[in-house]
């Protein structure tokens, strides 16, 4: 039997029974497109995730304070201990190969007035390298120049949003002057905004120089955290670790599991995220296979009839000379065949949905061709598991008894 | 052609032995037109499955074409039936809602002829049923009772057999399309095919050429008919 013949007796097969073809392979369809669906979901979450972890800066390292421990032992959590100073983050500067930039950070909450207008934001005392470690845009004026950090000046930089709610939407503010707890500051930039909202969003926040930030606002010499830039992709592990390296040597501390600070780097933060998002689509697509089983039943159903109605058929064409392969391949094609068209427009439904996802909400889902391969690999796979008992029935049966039955 | 030697078949079903066939002996040879007759549960049936390769004897042997094939697998009697042996039905058998041309090609689909080649003998053998050209692309299920024999006739010659069967071919036509079936055997015949014909009716056995009678799984006549 040439292999066109078996498509050929396999599409007039499914063609002479439209309706029960179409009903049945419904269930494989519903089952492959919502597959196809929530592994999109699934990935564009993680994709979105990502993006937003990458665009706060790229190559990052976060160094933070570590674990406040008194004497009882009793922890404040993590970044609560006073354990890096601006002299760590010069450190890091100078005596860590592969650095790009380094940014040192002394953030805090304060209520921001200006022209009778005011406002609860996040004040980030930092330097001139943040734009570059952190991927800031500057949209109007300048930045925090080394010049401001050094001689102590009272100069801010707004968020787009901070400006908005201060002096309104898309006002210049440059040369105007905000109160910060109690002190004036004079408006020199705003920067670009970046998206994202809500609590500790990049673009509700007042800059200021660092040394102002400790003099005036903070009155001690500790950073919150320190933003390292690793030259490349390749250099963030040694770059990490020779942080960690100097900071212990620096901070007298012998034993790593001791350590007064800790190190995340972006991988980290997209590694635990994307174990999230990973563990959702599997259960997504878990439940979503439930309903491939379910189809993949109906199919068998439908197989099962098939040969009963075609009992005479069968018996014919054994008669004529068709050997247990010949019939129970013809079987087995016709049940592939069902699922594989199932698969086919249970993927272009799937991709449809993510697509409608994609157009209707946030999330930037995308179809990957694993997920394509995965679907038409899993249909086939379904027509030759549930479709193979009946063709072993068809194959099975005595070409006499088959032409008697009635 | 065909011999066969002391064949027997037994049934078994619960435990109760039934003994179909008791010991037959015969052959035929090559361009006979023979009939097969006998009331039902003669045993005629399990004879022309037998001879027609779709079923092992019990006992016995069976010589086709010269060799023992009593004993051969389902798939190795598949094989013979493809290629030295066409079937006629009583019920015609014909796949519904499919074109008479897709049923007349249908035995030559398990076999590697070319597409265009099967069709070119499908045709041949339609036309030499006596089947219009016009009908060739009609479904099965818009054809008479003898048309649709006719096709089955055509189907039982596309793989160009050494012998047909034909088990009670008139026995759903009315009588007169019944002799047109009849007459397209014995034109098959004088071609030079051999044809067994299975029936229970005596003037339609005579028709043929030999008429062997069965009873209660015995042959109890051979005869030749002289018309």
């Amino acid at each position: 039997m040439l292999i066109t013949d078996l498509f050929e007796e396999t599409y007039f097969a499914i063609y002479a029974n439209k309706v029960r073809s179409i009903l049945t392979i419904l269930g494989i369809v519903i089952g492959i497109g919502s597959v196809i669906a929530m592994i999109s979901i699934g990935q564009g979450a993680a994709g979105s995730i990502e993006s937003s972890v990458q665009s706060m800066g790229s190559n990052l390292i976060t160094v933070m304070p570590g674990f406040q421990r008194t004497f009882s032992q009793i922890s404040a959590g993590r970044g609560s201990a006073q354990s890096l100073t601006i002299e760590d983050s010069e450190a890091i500067t100078q005596g860590v190969p592969g650095v790009l930039a380094v940014a040192p950070e002394v953030s805090q909450r304060y209520q921001v007035v200006a022209k009778g207008q005011n406002t609860n934001t996040q004040v980030v005392g930092t330097v001139y390298s943040y734009p570059q470690v952190k991927n800031v845009e500057i949209f109007l004026g300048v930045f925090i120049s080394d010049q401001n950090v050094r001689s102590m000046s009272k100069v801010a930089v707004l968020g787009p949003i901070t400006r908005d709610d201060l002096f309104g939407e898309n006002a210049n503010p440059l040369g105007q002057t905000v109160r910060i707890n109690g002190i004036n500051f004079k408006v020199i930039g705003v920067t670009q905004s970046k998206g994202g909202t809500g609590f500790g969003s990049q673009d509700d926040i007042v800059f200021i120089p660092i040394t102002t930030a400790q003099k005036f606002l903070a009155g001690s010499n500790f950073v919150s955290t320190i933003s390292v830039q690793a030259e490349s992709d390749q250099a963030m592990a040694s770059v990490q670790s020779a942080i960690t390296n100097l900071l212990l040597r620096l901070h007298n501390i012998g034993d790593p599991q001791m350590a007064d600070f800790s190190t995340l780097s972006q991988q980290d933060i997209i590694e635990s995220a994307s174990s999230i998002t990973n563990t959702m689509t599997i259960l997504l697509a878990a439940i979503a296979g439930i309903s491939l089983i379910v189809g993949g039943i109906g199919i068998m159903n439908m197989m099962m009839t098939t040969v009963t109605e075609r009992t005479r058929e069968i018996g014919l064409r054994k008669a004529i000379g068709a050997k247990r392969s010949d019939i129970s391949l013809q079987f087995l094609a016709e049940a592939v065949m069902l699922t594989f068209l199932g698969g086919a427009i249970g993927i272009i439904l799937g991709s449809a949905l993510a697509y409608g996802v994609a157009f209707f909400t946030a999330l930037p889902t995308k179809v990957s061709l694993f997920s394509i391969i995965l679907a038409f690999g899993v249909s086939a796979g379904i027509g030759i598991l549930f479709g193979y008992w009946p063709a072993q029935k068809a194959a099975k049966l005595n070409p006499i008894e088959a032409l008697r039955y009635e | 052609m065909l011999e066969v030697k002391n064949i027997s078949k037994v049934y078994k079903s619960s435990g109760v032995e039934t003994k179909v066939l008791k010991g037959i002996s015969f052959s035929i040879n090559d361009g006979e037109f023979v009939a097969i007759i006998g009331p039902s549960g003669s045993g005629k049936s399990t004879l022309m499955h037998i001879l027609g390769c779709l079923d092992n004897p019990t006992g016995g042997q069976y010589f086709f074409e010269g060799k023992d094939v009593s004993q051969l697998s389902d798939d190795e009697l598949a094989d013979i039936r493809k290629k030295k042996i066409g079937f006629v039905f009583q019920s015609f058998n014909l796949l519904p809602r499919t074109t008479v041309l897709r049923n007349a090609v249908l035995p030559l689909i398990y076999t590697n002829i070319s597409k265009d080649e099967r069709e070119e003998i499908a045709k041949k053998a339609l036309i030499s049923v006596g089947l219009d050209e016009n009908r060739f692309h009609h479904l099965s299920n818009q054809l008479s009772g003898g048309e649709m024999q006719r096709v089955a006739i055509a189907r039982a010659l596309v793989n160009n057999p050494a012998i047909i069967f034909a088990d009670e071919p008139t026995g759903n036509l009315d009588s007169k399309t019944g002799e047109v079936v009849l007459e397209t055997f014995k034109n098959l015949n004088e071609q030079g095919r051999t044809v067994i014909l299975i029936t229970h009716e005596k003037y339609i056995a005579e028709h043929t050429k030999r008429i062997i009678s069965l009873k209660d799984g015995e042959i109890v006549e051979d005869v030749i008919n002289h018309h």
